[in-house]
């Protein structure tokens, strides 16, 4: 009786289609259903009006300043991701859990808050304001603000992914190198990067997709000056509040092209980096 | 190349892993390092690797202190308990890597390190599987080609951290029965770290037995086991059965059994056990004039041996082992009384505090 419920043959043929239809029926309504008005509604008004709205000066800017935003912030967070990979996963040392929880700390705290953190710190009357102000260097309602922002939020998807990884893998490889005389920066070409380069690129495509799409604490920060301080979501943001729908839409089929982009490459990268974990 | 160690020690946090330990490892010289889990065996080759740092102490190899120098610098072959191969590189790749590595100047030309990871491949008799990963080997294979990968930098000496350990043992066997072919071949100093006594006797040139950080004995496999120094050496070399008791007026008197103990001439009793292996006790069907009875509760087969066990009255169980023509002899069945005779008694003076939890 066991075993016969066991196997995957098993429940009527009804249940199993009832149960499929359900499934697809969930998936349809909350995400072909919005993906599809996304773009009919950036289509709404023909193809010129699209082309309009995603070639206006505005928006261009805004594309420009995202790519920016993600140019900077990601090599960061793959090189912390690195950094924090390898020192909590292969060393014991005090204050290790403390540091292993200040990793997922931007993922517990609203990006809002980080923002505002941001504005308090760096803000005209922030802390360092007056001094950041007398050396011309503005951070918030700039650009290092946004990229500040955007650093903290997606921190954790490069650490997240390799500080298990690198602690499963142990250090007894980096140790073989060494024995064999491998100097610090062989053994890591060689042997550590190697064995965690699919969870990298995991990682670091999460983190990309994540630092094009930060909305929260960057919004916070920016100033919302359009053509100047408007990443991507902002300028979508600022487009819908001036009920303009079908550019606000049309500029968001930027932003949703990112994300079926990830998509692909995440489930296409998924079976590597699982057996990555063996 | 010998290899010196002079008084390290070595505490990890309140646990103290080594104490003052010294050894050396002549030229040539295979010389397996013997102890119980938590002995600090592992630790000791760490150091002498250079992997981890000693509180105190030196390590000398051919008289000079490697100390202040990196492992990379020391020139030694370091086999890993679980092999560390490198996982995404083939097995010539992970034999090739320390050739690879070297500095430019140093570094052999593509066609030698081709001839050289050939060449070791055969040692290892595995040059047919230079091109697998490691994920695609069994664990005796893997095992062969990190020693291949250890001897590809020609090493001044060879340490193996639990060689055999995670082997099954029939392959543990051979590959032992190989390594120790292996060493009088090519003669490179080695010392290895193992917990299981029967590898140490049987590959060893020499025996250096650990127990809680301190050095136990040293000698050759037939002195440990012929003359050990202390009740743990015995206990750990082979099963024993303990009988406790007193020494006085130079006998040992240990429950039913009287032995001569002419170093204690005293009339005031000490403490003191005698010990026995199981392979040296008579069991026989008629009373002696020393010995006692016991009744056998259990026969079990271990290949060419049998061992049985006895419940004396009123003490603890004895472990017995019969050789199959003594066992045919006797024909005991469990439950039937037998008269026991221990033929080789070793006697100890039981100290204050027992040795092993210090």
């Amino acid at each position: 009786m066991d075993a016969y419920a066991l196997s995957p043959r098993s429940g009527s043929r009804a249940v199993r289609l009832l149960l499929g239809a359900a499934a697809l029926a969930v998936l349809g309504l909350f995400l072909v259903v919005p993906l599809a008005a996304v773009f009919a509604e950036a289509f709404r008004n023909g193809a010129a009006a699209y082309l309009a709205s995603v070639r206006h000066p505005d928006a261009l800017a805004a594309l420009r300043l995202t790519l920016l935003v993600a140019a900077i912030a990601v090599p960061l967070n793959v090189a912390f991701g690195l950094a924090a990979g390898w020192a909590l996963g292969k060393f014991r040392f005090p204050g290790r859990s403390v540091l292993l929880a200040l990793v997922d700390l931007p993922f517990a705290v609203s990006p809002v808050v980080a923002g505002m953190v941001l504005v308090l710190v760096f803000g005209r009357t922030g802390l360092l304001g007056p001094w950041l102000a007398a050396h011309a260097f503005p951070v918030v309602f700039a650009v290092p603000g946004i990229v500040l922002a955007t650093v903290f939020v997606t921190f954790p998807f490069v650490a997240r992914e390799l500080v298990p990884l690198m602690q499963a893998t142990g250090s007894e490889e980096e140790e073989a190198a060494r024995v064999l005389g491998a100097g610090f920066l062989t053994t890591f070409l060689r042997v550590t990067l190697p064995n965690v380069k699919w969870a990298l690129l995991y990682g670091t495509i999460l983190c990309t997709a994540r630092a094009v799409g930060e909305f929260g604490a960057v919004s916070v920060v920016s100033g919302h000056i359009r053509g100047r301080t408007n990443t991507l979501p902002l300028h979508v943001e600022v487009l819908y509040d001036e009920y303009d729908f079908q550019g606000a839409f049309a500029v968001a089929t930027l932003l949703t092209g990112v994300a079926l982009v990830t998509l692909v490459l995440q489930a296409l990268l998924g079976r590597r980096r699982r057996e990555e974990r063996r | 190349m010998s290899i010196e160690v002079l008084g390290v020690t070595k505490s990890f946090g309140s646990f103290t892993a080594l104490r003052d330990v010294s050894l050396t490892v002549a030229d040539g010289e295979l010389v397996a390092l013997l102890g119980p889990s938590g002995s600090g065996k592992t630790s000791l080759l760490r150091i002498i690797a250079g992997l981890e740092r000693a509180d105190r102490g030196s390590v000398l190899f051919h008289g000079t202190d490697v100390g202040p120098r990196d492992p990379r610098e020391r020139r030694i072959g370091f086999v890993f308990q679980h092999y560390a191969l490198f996982r995404r590189m083939t097995v010539f790749e992970n034999v090739a890597f320390g050739m690879r590595v070297k500095p430019r100047g140093e570094r052999p030309s593509e066609e030698e390190v081709r001839r050289r990871v050939g060449d070791l491949l055969k040692l290892v008799q595995l040059d047919w599987l230079g091109d697998r990963l490691p994920g695609e080997l069994s664990g005796g294979q893997r095992q062969r080609v990190a020693l291949a990968r250890a001897l590809a930098v020609e090493p001044r000496v060879l340490l193996l951290d639990e060689p055999f350990g995670s082997l099954d043992a029939r392959v543990r066997q051979e590959l032992r029965r190989w390594l120790r072919r292996l060493h009088d071949e090519i003669r490179l100093t080695s010392l290895f770290v193992t917990h299981d006594q029967e590898e140490a006797l049987e590959v060893a040139d020499r025996i250096v037995l650990l127990n809680q950080g301190r050095v136990v004995q040293d000698g050759p496999p037939e002195e440990l086991f012929e003359r050990p120094t202390s009740p743990f050496v015995l206990d750990f070399l082979g099963n024993v059965n303990i009988f406790h008791g007193r020494v006085e007026n130079g006998r040992a008197l240990l429950g039913p059994l009287s032995v001569a103990y002419p170093d204690h001439p005293h009339a005031e009793p000490a403490p003191a056990a005698g010990y026995a292996r199981s392979y040296e006790i008579d069991l026989s069907r008629e009373a002696g004039d020393t010995g006692f009875w016991a009744s056998l509760t259990r026969v079990g087969i271990a290949g060419a041996l049998l061992r049985l066990e006895l419940l004396p009255d009123g003490a603890a169980p004895l472990k017995v082992e019969l050789t199959r023509e003594r066992f045919e002899a006797l024909r005991p069945v469990p439950g039937e009384r037998l008269w026991v005779v221990p033929r080789n008694l070793r006697v100890f003076l039981e100290t204050p505090v027992p040795p092993r939890a210090q």
